[in-house]
């Protein structure tokens, strides 16, 4: 699993991207990108609990007893989730406003328990940490890609700057209104993940099944 | 860990424990430390919203001296006379509601709020020794949360200016909508109650346009948030209605 600083710290933002291949976090990455300003700060929010969790996690993991490890994962995640909370409500009021429940909800968010759980548990903690930032930075990637084009052609700004005049503003931009709801994500997850298998196709799965074509036999 | 095994029962506990301890303190540390900077931003956040549902508030503006221009009155919300006496700077609607000697319980609750403070405290803006805006806070369940927000009628005490919500949990684009300026600015110029005098405003499924029914009193729904819908409906007229603000607005719309 060792392996160099670099790799770890890049490998999640194409080639083991943790929504697009390991399809980890996509809840959130639906809820929170209709507007970029919030999708950005949620970005931070993650990576930042990922990568702390992963320090934390790694530094005590020769300490924590195999049976509760989860729980003992849970209530490092948990806690730094409220920190991050927290400070967001201190600081960053408004978008901590429109985010709402699910800055909490990054404690159920699959990419921090699964990166617990797969790479702190068993390496050393600069290196966890570096790892936690890599996921965080694969995960921001899908999520600025997919709310960059949802408040573009959704409202037609980019972080709240006009860039296409909308009629209900005496513009000629009619907005897709659809990009506001979040289903309007997953199609845009889903063509971003055709593309970068399309590009790089080793993270094509081989289909569990396939049906055999056979010579058929004469039954008299 | 002291000399102890971390996979035997006295092993776990201890390290379950120490792992409880640490992450209390820096939960409870942060909780602590941040609490001014936060009640400070909710209470900022809430005069803006009084400036932002009168249309006093632009960027750059300094809250502090514009929300100086509103008076403050405590209503009394059974006979709808101002009382006298009152600290209305440090009313919390919250605390209020959960003071039984503060409120009461409502009889017919379709604002899902269940009990009722015995006053609010309401803000008019004066232009010139002549009342140009009633500011109005109003709460009510939507589908995930409690909506608290404001509502602004003009002088007559029957014309909306604006509505706005300061806190509330809804689906983010979707009944989180309701914050959204464009539906907002639709209840502008709305009238609150009908001919008869009942309360008549409202929220229909769809747009609003010259053919919908009584359209002087209708704003349009909320896409794909029915539930949040109806709840600011109840709510506007729970407000409206005699158990809220009525015999208050009746009484100014005859001053």
């Amino acid at each position: 699993m060792s392996s160099s600083p670099k790799k770890v710290l890049l490998e999640p933002v194409v080639d083991n991207n943790p929504i697009a291949l390991q399809i980890l976090g996509v809840c959130s990455a639906l809820a929170v990108t209709s507007q970029l300003s919030t999708a950005l700060i949620m970005c931070l929010a993650l990576t930042s609990v990922t990568a702390f969790s992963n320090l934390s996690i790694s530094m005590i993991r020769n300490q924590i007893p195999s049976s509760i490890r989860i729980i003992v994962q849970m209530t490092i995640i948990a806690s730094l989730v409220i920190v991050v909370d927290q400070v967001l409500k201190a600081y960053m009021y408004d978008v901590s406003k429109q985010l709402s429940v699910f800055v909490g909800l990054i404690i159920t968010n699959c990419i921090v328990m699964g990166r617990a759980e797969a790479f702190a548990m068993k390496n050393p903690p600069m290196i966890s940490f570096l790892d936690g930032i890599g996921n965080g930075l694969g995960y921001s990637l899908i999520l600025v890609v997919v709310g960059t084009i949802r408040e573009l052609f959704g409202s037609g700004s980019i972080l709240g700057y006009q860039i296409l005049h909308t009629v209900n503003a005496g513009g000629w931009y009619v907005p897709n209104g659809m990009l506001l709801l979040p289903p309007s994500a997953f199609f845009i997850i889903g063509l971003f993940i055709w593309a970068v298998r399309s590009w790089k196709p080793e993270q094509v799965e081989k289909p569990d099944y396939q049906i055999h074509h056979v010579h058929r036999t004469e039954v008299i | 860990m002291l000399g102890l095994n971390k996979d035997s029962i006295a092993g776990t506990i201890v390290s379950a424990t120490l792992v409880c301890l640490v992450c209390s303190i820096f939960v409870a540390a942060s909780a602590v430390v941040l609490k001014p900077q936060q009640v400070a931003n909710k209470k900022l956040d809430k005069q803006i919203n009084v400036l932002n549902v009168s249309g006093l508030y632009h960027s750059g503006v300094d809250v502090e001296e514009a929300f100086s221009k509103f008076e403050q009155k405590a209503v009394d919300l059974d006979t709808g006379e101002y009382l006298e006496g009152v600290d209305t700077s440090t009313f919390d609607i919250k605390k209020a509601s959960r003071d039984p000697a503060m409120s009461s319980e409502i009889e017919n609750d379709i604002a899902g709020i269940k009990r009722r403070p015995n006053y609010q405290v309401v803000y008019l803006y004066k232009e010139d020794n002549e009342l140009q805006r009633i500011i109005l806070p109003i709460h009510g369940y939507g589908l995930w949360s409690t909506l608290y927000g404001f509502l602004a009628l003009e002088g007559d005490a029957n014309t909306v200016y604006g509505i706005s919500f300061y806190e509330h949990a809804e689906t983010p684009g979707l009944g989180g909508e309701v914050d959204n300026p464009k539906w907002r600015s639709v209840w502008k110029g709305k009238l609150a109650y009908n001919d008869e005098g009942e309360p008549a405003l409202g929220l229909v499924k769809g747009q609003v346009d010259a053919s919908t029914p009584n359209a002087e009193h209708k704003v349009d729904g909320l896409a794909g948030a029915t539930l949040t819908a109806n709840g600011v409906t109840n709510m506007v007229t729970y407000w409206l209605g005699d158990q809220g603000y009525g015999p208050y607005l009746k009484r100014m719309q005859g001053e």
